[in-house]
């Protein structure tokens, strides 16, 4: 469970946002999306889902059903990047797992974990439609393919400098 | 209409019947899990799929409409083995201990896998979800039986409004579950016990707290009983009759075999909450009170307000409920006459309600400096005390209830019904305030299941509006117009439980056509007893000459008033 306290002003944020969907159930995955970002780390703690709950008018826990289902939302705490790697099949015929091991390897975690300096997430993903550049990653919104051993330091490294300008 | 053939035998049915509508009509049992008769149709579980003629895939009839001319087959081999392909997979999620199951024999998923004849054993390790949830005083969550079929939470959110179940996670790993994986205690929950009666496995029980009066028995306590109003009207359902036979003399003589020394009956400290209530209503309307006025009998009820209303509290009458009116009496005013010492007094009460084992244990409820009612039991639970005891409830003679607090009238009895305290408190303040006699004592505008019911009251020049709600989905719309300054109401009548205490959680599973029985139960028991005001007892007379002095004066105010508080944090964290 996410103890964590979200800043005031990310749940202002937050809740502006919310607020412009008051009512409309349907919007939910939209700023769901939305929120995740906002909060810096790629979650929606309970907090998070109060505010959301409050301004559109759903409840709490349809908010947790809703984002325990889809894999891209998380409700505990992930980096600020968060990788996903392709374990489909086409993926994974063309080595995905050498990508992810070798991924392990640099970051110091395990599939499914977070570095300490909350720069990255490691995960698992579905097919994500780009089977013609396999084995394909995710960084955040940005399409990796096809990612070698040779090719991860550099990926790394863009967001990693990112991470060091701010 | 529409012509369809349902296992070679043709009927005619309305267009959007379903086929598992339109099977029943036709005396074919379809098996059904997901649905329920009173709930929107959710098709999730898949053990009622039937054949459609000209479809390749097998459909569930409890989503799909018929049309003209369709053809159904309900139980050739194909439908029988998918079916039972169907059953398997549940049963491999779901604890293989039935013998132990508080739902063992009335128990919707055991039905099925008999009346499927589904004996084999399941090909699948045998994998549940995770752990049990006892955090709550009222209701149990075993998450390995849950079958996942979304009644319970339908009825959370779409009936109550509460939203305190949802399913957490996908696929295999989905299990049922509170808003970020918290306990019962902790959510929202209001312990109503909706979902217990929505529930067709065990997965969601009354928190059974049958080992600590037995203990108390042996201890050598004197173990007094109070019986509510709507006890009498389920429990010989419980026990296997017909819904809606009424019956106390019998009940009251099973509780003495079971072993409790006093039963004493709750009417007697309704007749009581209407002499206070009734008094604070007028308070209020004369001295420019609060209004509208608010009722407070019900806790689940109670512990909404103060989570979604917090603001609207002052409008909540200060009354105690009947439950904790006459918790405080048995251990102050009783004790005096018995010669009991209070501490040697185990107070039980016997419930329709889950949410009552959780308001007798609130901090303030200890008037008398011992915690006022000990233990709460469920009609369920007492049906099973009955069984134990090896007692033949249909064969049983009659016996009164014990003297002094064994005298209800009408209007205490009513209370177990949606609108039964309106009823009861109008009676009662017409002729407080008309100093007539009310010929007329059925006010047949607050009866009945219609979600929120209003009505107008002539007190001689004195209009006075009312508004009753059941289920709290309809209390939160009530209160949002009263929040909104659209109501003009000056009393309303509030009960969590769809129907009032006789649609309770801790009664026998429910469903709307037992309630129209139960409900019919509730007002002939009224029409039989010869006093049907509150204010005529005369063991009511008689308490407040002997002890209370007069309503809403020094000791009532500390024996059966109340306060509350605000919950709110309850959404925060």
């Amino acid at each position: 469970m996410n103890t964590s306290h979200t800043p005031a002003m990310q749940l202002e944020q937050v809740a502006s946002l919310a607020r412009e969907f008051k009512g409309k159930k349907d919007q939910l995955m939209l700023v769901l999306l939305k929120a995740q970002k906002i909060t810096g780390h790629n979650a929606l703690p309970e907090d998070v889902a109060v505010v959301i709950a409050e301004e559109m008018g759903v409840t709490k826990n349809h908010i947790y059903d809703f984002a325990t289902f889809y894999a891209m939302f998380s409700t505990e705490k992930r980096g600020k990047h968060v990788i996903r790697v392709c374990k489909s099949t086409p993926c994974h015929v063309n080595k995905a797992s050498n990508a992810a091991h070798m991924l392990e390897k640099t970051l110091g975690i395990k599939m499914g974990e977070t570095t300490e300096d909350g720069q990255f997430t490691l995960e698992h993903i579905e097919c994500i439609g780009v089977c013609d550049r396999a084995p394909a990653m995710l960084v955040d919104d940005e399409v990796y393919g096809p990612v070698t051993e040779e090719s991860i330091p550099g990926i790394l490294s863009k967001y990693q400098m990112q991470g060091e300008e701010i | 209409m529409v012509q369809i053939v349902i296992d070679g035998q043709e009927t005619e049915v309305e267009v959007g019947t379903t086929i598992l509508e339109a099977a029943k009509k036709v005396g074919v049992k379809i098996p059904t899990l997901c649905h329920h008769p009173d709930q929107a149709v959710k098709a999730n579980c898949r053990i009622c799929v039937v054949e459609i003629e000209g479809q390749k895939l097998l459909q569930p009839s409890c989503s799909f409409p018929v049309w003209e001319g369709m053809v159904v087959r309900t139980n050739t081999p194909k439908v029988q083995r998918v079916r039972s392909n169907v059953l398997e997979l549940i049963l491999a999620h779901h604890a293989q201990e039935c013998l132990f199951c508080s739902r063992n024999g009335n128990c919707e998923l055991q039905e099925v896998t008999q009346d499927m004849h589904f004996t084999r054993e399941v090909r699948y390790t045998n994998e549940t979800r995770h752990g049990k949830d006892e955090s709550s005083p009222s209701v149990v969550r075993d998450t390995n039986k849950c079958i996942l079929c979304g009644r319970c939470s339908y009825v959370c959110d779409k009936i109550q409004s509460v939203g305190a179940l949802c399913k957490e996670g996908r696929g295999f790993s989905t299990k049922l579950s509170s808003a970020y994986g918290k306990d019962l205690a902790d959510s929202t929950c209001t312990n109503c016990g909706q979902c217990i009666q929505a529930c067709p496995v065990g997965a969601l029980t009354i928190h059974d707290d049958t080992e600590h009066v037995y203990e108390a028995m042996e201890a050598g306590k004197h173990v007094i009983a109070q019986v509510a109003p709507a006890v009498r009207i389920t429990i010989a359902e419980a026990l296997g009759e017909n819904p809606g036979t009424v019956n106390k003399g019998r009940l009251v003589t099973a509780m003495k075999r079971v072993g409790f020394d006093k039963v004493f009956d709750t009417d007697f400290s309704a007749d009581l909450t209407i002499m206070e209530e009734g008094h604070e209503l007028l308070n209020r309307l004369q001295n420019g009170g609060t209004l509208p006025m608010v009722t407070s009998c019900c806790p689940a009820w109670i512990k909404f307000c103060e989570t979604s209303f917090p603001e609207e509290l002052p409008h909540l009458s200060t009354c105690k409920s009947p439950q904790q009116m006459f918790g405080a009496l048995l251990k102050t005013w009783y004790p005096e006459r018995s010669g009991v010492y209070p501490k040697d007094i185990y107070s039980v009460s016997i419930m329709p309600c889950t949410a009552k084992k959780f308001e007798c244990v609130r901090p303030e409820m200890n008037s008398s400096g011992y915690q006022d009612v000990d233990k709460v039991i469920t009609v369920q639970e007492l049906a099973n005390m009955i069984c134990a005891a090896g007692i033949n409830f249909a064969d049983l003679p009659e016996t009164e209830f014990d003297s002094p607090f064994g005298l209800g009238t009408g209007a205490g009895e009513i209370f177990g019904a949606t609108g039964g305290v309106m009823e009861a408190a109008l009676r009662t303040v017409y002729e407080v305030v008309t100093g007539e006699e009310l010929e007329d004592v059925d006010f047949n505008a607050v009866r009945g299941f219609e979600g929120i019911k209003e009505a107008s009251v002539d007190l001689k020049g004195i209009e006075v509006k009312v508004a009753i709600a059941h289920g709290l989905g309809n209390a939160r719309k009530l209160m949002n117009a009263v929040k909104a300054g659209e109501a003009d109401y000056h009393f309303i009548e509030v009960m969590a439980c769809p129907g009032g205490c006789i649609g309770g959680g801790g009664n026998p599973i429910k469903n709307w056509k037992k309630m129209e029985k139960r409900l019919e139960g509730v007002y002939a028991e009224d029409k039989k007893l010869p006093i049907r005001k509150s204010h005529e007892n005369p063991y009511i007379q008689k308490i407040y000459n002997d002890f209370l002095g007069e309503p809403l004066g020094e000791q009532s105010h500390k024996l059966l008033h109340t306060t509350y508080i605000d919950r709110s944090d309850i959404f925060k964290s």
